[in-house]
């Protein structure tokens, strides 16, 4: 057995000490982890997952330390209120250090809304913890019982005087032992949570001080390029980089097919990569104009047959490729200190990239630091570490620290896409609305979301997984936007031929899911669905969905415009709810943002491809939506203090593109069936 | 080929020894290293490069060295003054006008540009401006709204 001393959390207690400072030091778990603890006070084993640490400085100051990472869904500030709340201390007596890999433990990473649902719960209990242990401190030092004494703004204060928290954490470096069943404030008590607290540095944001990955300067530092193949698949044929070798300054790298240049400014590396003379032999590669009967084609389940004798209405919706397009495009710093690399990029894995690098390097991962600066964004789009790897080869090749940042059209070509996919619905509805048969069938974009809401006896869903051509993976929601928008579409049609109201058809068949219903309810009575009706060429529309606790009704408002046939969202009214709300206005934030970007894939992005080169790889071809795209837009949050908080980074934008889809049926009467939504001109 | 060129970039001149054809963009961030200044697309498609180039708001990433010599420059870093952030900064942070953050400092840039040249716009003619510059994000509620409260406070203040 592994000795106390030698366990891998001891080492990090220790070397955190000796960063941080002595003081007082919490370890949070994670649940499982929890029971471990409770084992180990009856025995000598330590507890196996540590989450994140909370350390109390002797200056009063805390420190949180989380694998998590911040890219503007603001987790760096929920996670400032979460320790504040319970140590009953202002947010600015919080820092909160975010993924480091040398610092921070083990995290899967940022994504799948998990932050909010086990992050936060776990820095609560270890904070309050802490405070406890301060309280305890305390009463051993003034010989009073603990229940005397109270906390108050970084103070234990009992009859016999005050003390700070630095006071009482200062001395010998402490670790207090978690308590499972240590009391967390409820909601309807929380004085922190709750309340908008301003995004953490904000000034430093709207200055243009803040460091992205991209911004990283280190002394003597090289801009670095790589030399791309003009389609996937191709093969190098041959290679002269006679000429770039000449230019000074240059630094070429050649490792097989990788073939990379450094030079001290990026347009000089660019100059060079221009200058390198390289053949390609390529390969056959497919075209998005076949996609969904290629996806349709190659999957590797075979599709069930339908019973002959089931009244069947049956629909097939497919959904485009679509890429994320953050602003800020992967970038990554390395600089190699003898055999260990440290690596500043902006990716919502650093335990994920971590690996990836030391795999492609060949060396140890305890030979990688992994460090993310507050990223520009990432939607899903940067769980990988393709940056970071090239980064560090090309630094290891020249010798000095070198910055990768890829341009928008290598974003495009080269990062990874939401899925396209395939869903197939055969239903049958009495004429009551009773759902009788539900049955989806989903090619390709996966599973997330196919399960029905919705009250039906023995629904069948299967998802097929099929041979993408293009690189796919994860996207804000996942595949739940296109099963959801299958879904609520062939609802809105259902409702349509049985001539029952399409909120009312909905409601009905929600009777297990009051959560559904309480945020159509809420979004109808603010849009006014029973009590106004669409002007001439406008049609309303409705759609609902939930996604990893959360609940989102969006009513919309389209305009047609009769020759151009373009669809215009003139109005959205969202309603959404994912428990008690930790802070509102970070909240809104998130639903108007998932809500806007969700009008991309709803109405314009569409990843075109042909003979293995991406066509629209830029944005004068691609497009997003801009500020004219924005529709009237009211944000309605239902607070739940009674049920745990979920995160809201995902299920907002699930609902947009099935209501303006339903809307443009209900004015033209023409029924859309694929993202993005086009009408025939 | 390198030669030398003189910006005055925030009032400060500098010496550039850089090749004319270099982007205006790739200057400001690695020669200068006022990093505020963001890449996003590189085609004038997206903002986040904005700069100010004699008053105008301009994409510097299609920009070239040669094309800025001899107009004023000013860029994010240049907004604050003796510690005061600028009343579009202060409407940014006030409106929550920002998640990732990283569009922000062209957004600002191009509204600094539009209540320059009219410090009154309506709803609809910030829209129509500010339409060339991408937040992914989606912020766009809440820059109209900055933008409109950035407005009045400088209207106020003359």
């Amino acid at each position: 057995m592994i000795s106390a001393e030698q366990h891998p959390i001891e080492l990090s207690r220790r070397k955190l000490l000796k960063v941080l400072g002595s003081g007082l030091l919490v370890a949070a778990f994670v649940p499982e982890g929890l029971a471990n603890l409770i084992d180990q006070r009856r025995g000598p084993q330590l507890p196996q997952v540590v989450s994140a640490w909370i350390h109390v400085g002797t200056d009063g100051k805390v420190t949180v330390l989380t694998g998590k990472v911040e890219v503007g869904q603001n987790a760096r500030t929920s996670l400032t209120q979460a320790a504040a709340e319970e140590l009953h201390i202002s947010p600015e007596s919080v820092r909160v250090i975010m993924g480091d890999t040398d610092l921070v433990p083990y995290d899967m990473g940022t994504f799948g809304s998990m932050t909010t649902p086990n992050m936060v719960p776990q820095i609560r209990r270890a904070a309050a913890s802490a405070r406890e242990a301060l309280v305890d401190i305390a009463s051993k030092k003034w010989g009073v019982d603990g229940k005397t004494l109270r906390v108050e703004n970084g103070h234990v204060i009992g009859q016999k005087g005050s003390a700070s928290f630095g006071e009482l954490a200062s001395g010998k470096a402490i670790s207090a032992p978690i308590d499972a069943a240590v009391a967390l404030t409820p909601a309807t008590d929380w004085k922190v949570l709750g309340t908008s607290l301003p995004k953490i540095d904000a000034r430093e944001f709207v200055t243009g001080k803040h460091v992205y990955s991209s911004d990283v300067r280190i002394p003597g530092m090289l801009h670095g390029k790589v030399l791309r193949a003009p389609s996937y698949g191709a093969k190098l044929k041959s290679i002269d980089t006679s000429k770039a070798k000449a230019m000074s300054g240059v630094h070429v790298v050649e490792e097989g097919e990788f073939i990379a240049v450094a030079a001290p400014t990026s347009h000089q590396a660019q100059q060079a990569i221009y200058a390198i003379k390289a053949e390609w032999t390529p390969a056959e590669q497919p075209s998005s104009k076949d996609i969904f009967k290629l996806l349709r084609g190659n999957e590797q389940t075979p599709a069930p047959q339908m019973p002959a004798d089931v009244p069947q209405i049956g629909d097939t919706y497919t959904c485009a490729y679509i890429a994320h397009v953050p602003l800020e495009p992967r970038a990554a710093v390395a600089e190699w200190k003898g055999s260990k690399v440290t690596i500043q990029t902006g990716t919502q894995r650093p335990f994920g990239v971590r690996p990836e690098v030391a795999t492609a390097l060949g060396i140890p991962e305890a030979d990688v630091r992994v460090l993310v600066p507050d990223t520009g964004s990432g939607y899903g789009g940067k769980h990988s570490g393709e940056t970071a790897i090239e980064a560090a080869r090309i630094a290891k090749a020249v010798g000095k620290a070198v910055s990768v940042v890829w341009t928008r059209q290598e974003e495009f070509s080269f990062a990874y896409f939401r899925p396209a996919g395939v869903d197939q619905i055969y239903s049958a509805v009495k004429k009551d609305g009773t759902l009788v048969t539900w049955e989806c069938d989903n090619y390709n974009s996966g599973p997330p979301g196919i399960e029905t809401p919705y009250d039906v006896e023995s629904p069948r869903v299967q998802s097929h997984p099929s041979h993408s051509p293009l690189r796919q993976g994860s996207y804000r929601c996942l595949g739940a936007t296109f099963n959801n928008f299958a879904r609520e579409t062939h609802m809105d049609r259902l409702a349509h031929e049985i001539g029952m109201d399409s909120l009312e058809f909905r409601l009905k068949n929600l009777q297990k899911m009051p959560r559904l219903q309480a945020v159509l309810k809420a979004a109808a009575e603010r849009f006014g669905w029973a009590t106004t009706k669409a002007p001439a060429g406008h049609g309303y529309g409705l759609a609902c969905g939930t996604d990893k606790g959360g609940y989102i009704a969006t009513f919309v408002e389209v305009a047609v415009d009769t020759d151009t046939k373009a669809i215009r969202v003139v109005r959205a009214v969202n309603t959404f709810e994912c428990g008690a709300i930790l802070n509102p206005d970070h909240l809104r934030n998130q639903i108007e943002g998932g809500v806007l970007m969700g009008l991309g894939g709803a109405l314009f992005e569409a990843i075109e491809f042909e003979n293995g080169r991406i066509l629209n790889n830029r944005l004068s071809r691609y497009r997003v939506p801009r500020f004219s795209d924005v529709p009237k837009l009211e944000t309605i949050l239902l607070d739940r203090k009674d049920l745990p908080s979920a995160g809201a980074g995902e299920a907002p934008i699930m609902a947009i593109a099935p209501a303006i889809g339903n809307a443009v049926f209900a004015a033209t009467n023409v029924r859309l069936k694929s993202m993005p939504l086009r009408l025939p001109t | 080929m390198k030669s030398s060129t003189e910006l005055e970039i925030n009032s400060v001149k500098h010496k550039v020894e850089a090749d004319p054809s270099t982007s205006l963009l790739e200057v400001i961030r690695q020669e200068l290293g006022l990093t505020g200044t963001k890449y996003g697309c590189g085609e004038g498609q997206c903002g986040a490069c904005t700069v100010l180039l004699g008053g105008q708001p301009t994409r510097s990433c299609i920009t070239t060295l040669g094309e800025a010599v001899g107009l004023p420059i000013t860029t994010i870093e240049g907004l604050e003054k003796n510690g005061r952030l600028h009343p579009l900064q202060q409407a940014f942070l006030d409106k929550a006008a920002l998640q990732c953050g990283y569009c922000v400092s062209g957004m600002i840039m191009s509204a600094a540009g539009l209540l320059a040249s009219n410090p009154t716009p309506s709803e609809a003619q910030i829209v129509e401006h500010m339409s060339g510059n991408i937040c992914r994000c989606g912020g766009y509620p809440r820059m109209v709204a900055a933008i409109k409260e950035a407005a009045e406070a400088m209207e106020g203040q003359k």
